[in-house]
């Protein structure tokens, strides 16, 4: 997360820096363009919302790129086997900063109806992912509100020194947040 | 197959319902007599006339639900096999499967053979049992060419080891993974999901029915 | 090998031969460096992640220039393990974990697992007619539906972008047709054992009927865009040759074995659910290549509409049929209806299992926990999807939950048939044959 980008190297402070975050979130997020790591059933539904009715190509995105060099977000859509799981990484590796990672459907966000030896129960073990979306598989319409409001996280993205701060803040937060397993709930 | 005793699945957990003394016990099938009915006895009548040894391979026939099958004794596969191809014309053999019955002493895992012939429009099952100590079978790639990635996956799945296949490795798993995924002592491997407060066990580890 | 070690191009020697492995920098040297080696042989990964394989598909390449001298398919990254899963499940509930394994056509693995359960039960002959004619329809749409990607993807993978968003446009009318008759687009767990979930909604024959005239318009212009298109035929005419005595070696079946000459279709040799009983001819063509399997696919649209007319006729006069089997220990007992949250039990059902009868609320409880008993024994039962012979291998020991149920999947037998197409072809017919094959990696790996 504190990798060197171009802009982050000239960076104004104050005021200034608000409009530029302002500017460059506006400009991320109008022309995000995925990688295609299609795996399973996601896949297909992946491609009809790129596809005529749902078109994806209203928010630019209807390119998906083959090369994780020049893609911005990977929808991760689909079962990851075991056997998957490097691979993952590596495409997830090979991307350039800034990136972001959208789990689609139930078994790339927690391993879905599948508990089993053979897949990773949510690709948040391999990746860190910024939206969940769950369904099985969900409709394009639905990944198209994930899509929107990945949208909005990423024009609210500070840069520089906010950046950092909120990074310290969540992770102290995350540091300090009681386990699932305490907290009251309808189980217990 | 044998005998069941209990109700829910998982065991060891404290049973105040009284189906844990529940037996069942549950009847294997043992060999069909002549005639088996529609196109049984002349594919049968035709592998007596063209395999001399037909007796002496033949464990059991079994003719149920409108499906036969040969269960083949382990060293004559490979000679049943061709004789069903080139003389019976089973042209087509449409994969290898595994079955692990731990409980069959000394004939745990089962390979079971679907053939299909398309100049006479019908099909048979071929089962061969081999023990768990020594898990070794013929390959019918020479046979049938489409049966090689079939029995890779037996081997990956259950660890049948196919004797002159070309190239026997894992297939679904990754190369280097440990155990045989399908059999019966290998656990399903889920793990439990956490929800606040509680936790929910995998499938097989939870009480439920048999 | 040479003297000038460079950091950028640096090669060692293995078993296999000297690799190289390049990391950028200076091409010139990596050149000399590969000029000095003998062999002209390259190995290229087509890797699990790549735009053109159809899936998560990984072909190892061993190339001489442009021509193929061996390809190697490298399959099981989307392994699931639902056939283990299935074990841990009742009988009906493996509907919903069998559906998924062949993604693009969820209603013929949810069918040929229920044709299984239901021979196992010996109630095959059982089934209402009406049950029997809305499987026979849903299959037909799901055919479209699995062809229509199939030409859309294999279209775009050889470079035509246009048809693959006709195709999609046909298949989100189809889509709508399964949401309106069974509450979603894909993946619906529709067929239960002895029957199917729920009846037609008023209206769907109605919409059915307008969709396959709708239908049968689009088809025509779609085919404007490929059949007979020089382009098209240049590219697949020709490639990805396999005869017959090929297909029967490596145990092809589909559109594959039928681009051979040879009439096989399970539908008209070894009928099910009723399939005797509907005018439909077996589309074959005899060049064993890529453009006569599209050929194939493209006429099989047709003769699908023609068994979904003949469906729609023969539902308008079972009106008010029962849609699942009379026996109550076996069907499945909620009585479901379309809600503001989709597919859930109709309200009037349960106001009398909870309010009226106690004797029902067990029965209904103990078939959806429980489930149904099912005899010991094994069986095979086959049907014809879009990708070829579809076996499921059920061995059940008398339980409540499958012993073992093994899909004998099309796709993973047509798979291997990649070896034997594309050696001493070039790269890019490579991509043409597996698109042919039409492989749904979600049914090679399970």
């Amino acid at each position: 997360m504190g990798l060197i980008v171009g802009l982050e190297e000239k960076l104004p402070s104050g005021l200034v820096l608000t409009s530029v975050e302002k500017l460059a979130g506006y400009m991320r997020k109008n022309s995000l363009w995925p990688a295609t790591f299609g795996l399973a059933c996601c896949a297909i539904e992946m491609m009809a919302a790129g596809a005529g009715r749902y078109d994806l190509a209203r928010f630019g995105m209807e390119v998906f790129r083959a090369s994780p060099r020049q893609a911005d977000l990977m929808i991760v859509a689909g079962r990851v086997s075991n056997k998957m799981a490097p691979v993952l990484r590596q495409i997830y590796d090979q991307m350039a900063a800034p990136k972001w990672v959208i789990a689609m459907g139930a078994c790339a966000s927690s391993g879905g109806m599948f508990n089993n030896y053979a897949i990773v129960q949510g690709v948040d073990h391999v990746v860190p992912v910024d939206i969940y979306l769950p369904g099985c598989p969900p409709r394009p319409e639905m990944l198209m509100d994930a899509i929107l409001k990945l949208h909005e996280n990423i024009s609210e993205e500070k840069l520089g020194p906010n950046r950092k701060r909120i990074i310290k803040e969540v992770e102290a937060a995350a540091l300090a947040a009681k386990p699932t397993i305490e907290l009251k709930g309808l189980l217990r | 197959m044998s005998e069941q005793s209990g109700m829910f699945g998982a065991t060891g957990s404290g049973d105040t319902s009284g189906y844990g003394g529940l037996v069942r016990s549950v009847f294997s099938l043992g060999s069909a007599e002549r005639p088996f009915g529609s196109y049984f006895d002349q594919v049968a009548d035709d592998l007596e006339r063209a395999y001399p040894d037909f007796a002496d391979a033949i464990e059991r026939v079994v003719v149920d639900r409108g499906e036969l099958t040969l269960h083949i004794k382990r060293v004559r596969l490979m000679e049943v096999a061709l004789i069903l191809r080139d003389k019976l014309l089973f042209e087509m053999c449409l994969g290898v499967s595994g079955a692990h019955y731990p409980a069959d002493e000394n004939r745990e895992l089962h390979a079971v053979y679907h053939l299909l012939s398309m100049t006479k429009n019908q099909r048979i099952r071929l089962e061969v049992s081999v023990p768990d100590s020594d898990p070794h079978l013929a390959s019918l790639v020479e046979v049938w060419a489409g049966c090689n990635w079939n029995e890779r996956e037996t081997f990956d799945m259950f660890g049948i080891i196919f004797d002159g296949h070309p190239g026997l490795t894992r297939i679904l798993m990754p190369d280097d993974w440990r155990g045989h995924p399908q059999r019966k002592d290998y656990a399903l491997g889920g793990i439990s999901v956490e929800y606040k407060g509680a936790e929910t066990p995998p499938p097989n580890e939870r009480r439920s029915y048999r | 090998m040479s003297t000038y070690a460079d950091p950028y191009a640096s090669s060692r020697e293995t078993t296999e031969g000297t690799v190289f492995s390049v990391t950028g920098g200076d091409w010139d040297s990596l050149v000399t460096e590969i000029g000095a080696a003998k062999e002209e042989r390259v190995v290229v990964n087509m890797g699990p992640q790549h735009p053109s394989t159809h899936g998560v598909l990984r072909l190892v390449l061993e190339l001489e220039g442009e021509t193929v001298t061996e390809v190697r398919c490298g399959i099981g990254y989307l392994h699931t393990g639902i056939e283990k899963n299935t074990e841990y499940r009742s009988w009906t509930q493996g509907v919903t974990f069998v559906t998924r394994m062949d993604y693009l056509a969820p209603l013929f693995n949810e069918t040929a697992y229920c044709l299984g359960v239901e021979k196992l039960l010996g109630i095959t002959n059982d089934l209402p007619e009406r049950a029997n004619v809305i499987r026979v329809m849903m299959m037909e749409l799901n055919r479209i539906s699995s062809h229509m990607v199939a030409l859309g993807t294999g279209a775009l993978e050889l470079g035509a972008l246009s048809p693959m968003i006709f195709c999609f446009r046909e298949r989100e009318k189809v889509l709508d047709v399964f949401e309106m008759i069974s509450g979603l687009r894909m993946n619906m767990a529709y067929v239960r054992p002895g029957g199917v979930a729920v009846d037609l909604p008023a209206n769907a024959i109605a919409k059915v009927r307008e969709t396959v005239k709708d239908l049968r318009k689009s088809f025509k212009d779609n085919e404007k865009l490929l059949v007979g298109n020089t382009i098209w035929m240049k590219r697949t005419a020709g490639i990805g040759f396999l005869d017959l005595a090929g297909c029967t070696t490596l145990g092809i079946t589909g559109p594959v074995l039928r681009s051979t000459g040879m009439p096989w279709d399970l539908r008209k040799m070894q009928p099910y659910s009723g399939y005797e009983n509907y005018n439909f001819d077996v589309v074959t063509t005899d060049t064993c290549d890529v453009y006569g399997r599209f050929l194939i696919r493209v006429n099989e649209l047709e003769q699908s509409l023609r068994i979904i007319e003949q469906c729609a006729d023969k539902l308008e006069k079972l009106e008010g049929a029962p849609v699942m089997v009379a026996d109550k220990k076996i069907a499945w007992p909620s009585q479901l209806a379309l809600g503001g949250d989709g597919l859930g039990n109709s309200l009037e059902h349960i106001r009398q299992i909870m309010g009226t009868s106690m004797e029902s609320l067990i029965h209904h409880f103990k078939l959806v926990t429980e489930g149904f008993r099912v005899p010991a024994g094994q069986s095979y039962t086959a049907v014809e999807s879009p990708r070829g012979e579809l076996g499921v291998h059920l061995i059940s020991d008398g339980g409540t939950r499958p012993y073992r149920v093994h899909f004998r999947e099309p796709s993973f037998n047509n798979l291997q048939a990649t070896s034997a197409m594309c050696e001493g072809s070039q790269v890019a017919d490579i991509i043409g044959a597996v698109a042919s094959i039409d492989p749904v990696m979600g049914g090679v790996d399970r």
